[in-house]
């Protein structure tokens, strides 16, 4: 092959291989990826779905909550959460292990690839894996009943783009981290648990007291759920808040891919 | 293909690399030698473009590595000193990402790793995970990924440190015909024999600066003399033995358990000390190495 159009070409594609890479990983894990992907929506649909859900809506005189049964209603967080865990499985640990555990970035770093296409690559890795996450989910919650089937669609790419905004910013913090010493322990008690609780996931956001709505307001989840809401049963969501849901989790994946890129770029060449 | 001129690196206060001078020709395989913290791996990375110099000039194949670091590391093959596989990924996996990387195509892979597991010796592990190869199979693997992109400059960083005997000569024979192919070899080690074997010509580092340059041959004709006699009297009476033989030899060293006098003939200088009356333990005549020109320059030894 030419010498310099095969330089070219890996100078241009880089993130592409990068992600081919991280998708050739995934595939050593994929049996236990599948089982994940069907059976946490299975379970929590069963447990909560169903068995809280019958609760309330015995107790809401069939009204259930903003209007529709419970299970209807906790569909889309719970979508979304699914989407936003997938993609933070591929951006946290992968990244802890390029730079510490078998420092594989740094391999890469060796070649013609860039900090920054090694961000690209492991976003775009992140998204095939919100992508197949979202679509069993919805796949899940349809034959549920949760979700009408003209609304996947749409609930897909909201779910999709959750994933990778919130998967940003997992990137771009765990690029600071210099070695394991509990951040991923920390990262789940007092970041996941946290923006999963409290983000109207399982109760409307506004029932909370003021005091603690914040954390809504700041967690991609709840943005998502909120519009997801809005696309699966008509939940009334007014138009400037539409934008600002969009806006926020845009503005969360630019920021954490500028960043990470930036941190990645300096890390690599101290 | 490589030239630095002034060439310094500095992290803060502290200087890993105070201002260098050398050039590396086509097919030449060049060495850095010194002890640990001297510099060398410093110099590696900045030669790999995967460090930003703080001053001086680096020139890589044409090109200046702080502006154009992907378009040099297309055409250089790395070894670092820490083997950085995929340990998840099987042997051959592991070399078609890697030849993915450089934007290589499937089809060209295909053979290309065939012939790499064979350079390598790992006809047999072809299929098995990286994690569960031996040390001296993860290195020789290490070699073969760097080699997939066909560079014109590979870099070795310490390539045997940590293996045992019989895997650092399967490593040098490797090692060896690609020297015959006429890659242009960059090695760093701290071990004599190694660069004695390996490379045509080298720099002496300490401290971040090179003490001297030449080919091996060279460096202990102009820092040692021909042979070295080692003697040994046991720890406590080095010291009174070393002042009687003071003044035998061109030259003495005198180390905590042994004495080194160099000069032409070696045996002829343990006769003289046999003469004065003293019985060393144990005695030894060897021909000058590295490790004595690297004694004289810094007045310390290599391996600590």
């Amino acid at each position: 092959m030419d010498t310099e159009l095969r330089v070219a070409r890996g100078m241009r594609f880089g993130a592409w291989y990068v992600a081919e890479y991280r998708i050739r990983q995934m595939t050593k894990w994929l049996g236990a990826i599948i089982t994940v992907s069907f059976g946490n929506p299975i379970i929590y649909l069963l447990a909560i779905g169903i068995g809280v859900g019958s609760l309330v809506d015995a107790n809401t005189g069939g009204e259930g909550v903003n209007g529709v049964s419970y299970i209807t209603f906790l569909a889309p967080a719970l979508l979304a959460t699914a989407a936003i865990q997938a993609a933070m499985d591929e951006t946290s640990f992968p990244t802890l292990e390029g730079f510490v555990w078998d420092k594989s970035f740094f391999g890469m770093n060796s070649t013609q690839l860039t900090g920054g296409q090694i961000v690209d690559g492991i976003m775009i890795a992140a998204f095939v894996r919100a992508f197949l996450t979202s679509a069993t989910y919805l796949i899940v919650l349809w034959a549920f009943g949760a979700i009408s089937l003209s609304a996947m669609p749409l609930l897909f790419v909201v779910a999709s783009f959750a994933g990778m905004a919130f998967g940003a910013l997992m990137l771009a913090a765990t690029s600071f981290v210099k070695e394991d010493d509990g951040f991923f322990a920390i990262v789940a008690r007092f970041v996941v648990a946290p923006m999963f609780l409290f983000s109207g996931t399982f109760y409307p956001l506004e029932q909370m007291p003021i005091f603690l709505q914040w954390i809504g307001w700041i967690s991609p989840l709840w943005h998502s759920t909120n519009f997801a809401r809005a696309i699966s049963f008509g939940l009334e969501v007014p138009g400037w808040l539409m934008i600002v849901h969009v806006a926020f989790l845009a503005v969360s994946l630019v920021a954490g891919v500028l960043i990470a890129r930036r941190q990645f770029i300096s890390r690599l060449l101290k | 293909m490589i030239v630095a001129k002034g060439l310094r690196k500095t992290y803060g206060e502290f200087v890993a690399v105070d201002g260098i001078d050398f050039q590396v020709k086509q097919g030449e395989a060049f060495g850095l030698l010194g002890p640990n913290g001297a510099g060398k791996s410093t110099t590696m990375r900045m030669i790999a473009s995967t460090s930003m110099r703080s001053a001086g000039e680096l020139e890589i194949l044409g090109k200046d590595p702080n502006t154009h670091g992907p378009e040099i590391r297309a055409h250089l093959g790395v070894v670092p000193q820490q083997d950085n596989l995929d340990r998840e990924l099987k042997v051959w996996e592991n070399l078609y990402i890697y030849g993915r990387y450089f934007g290589l195509g499937r089809k060209f892979m295909k053979n290309k790793i065939e012939e790499l597991i064979e350079f390598a010796q790992l006809e047999e592990k072809r299929n098995a995970k990286t994690e569960d190869l031996s040390g001296g199979m993860k290195r020789r693997l290490t070699i073969a990924r760097a080699l997939v992109n066909e560079p014109d400059i590979l870099m070795l960083d310490e390539p045997t440190t940590g293996l045992d005997p019989q895997a650092r000569h399967v490593l040098w024979d490797r090692l060896f015909r690609l020297k015959e192919q006429g890659v242009t070899l960059v090695i760093t080690t701290h071990y004599m024999d190694e660069a004695e074997q390996l490379c045509d010509r080298l720099v002496v580092m300490d401290k971040g600066r090179i003490m001297a340059e030449g080919s091996p041959a060279e460096l202990i004709k102009q820092y040692s003399s021909k042979e070295v006699l080692e003697v040994r009297f046991g720890s406590s009476q080095n010291q009174e033995a070393a002042k009687q033989i003071e003044g035998l030899g061109d030259r003495t060293e005198v180390l905590p358990d042994r004495i080194l006098i160099y000069s032409e003939n070696g045996e002829k200088i343990l006769e003289k000390i046999v003469k004065l009356g003293l019985s060393p333990i144990t005695s030894l005549v060897r021909r000058s190495s590295l490790e004595d020109v690297f004694l004289r320059l810094t007045g310390r030894s290599l391996v600590d």
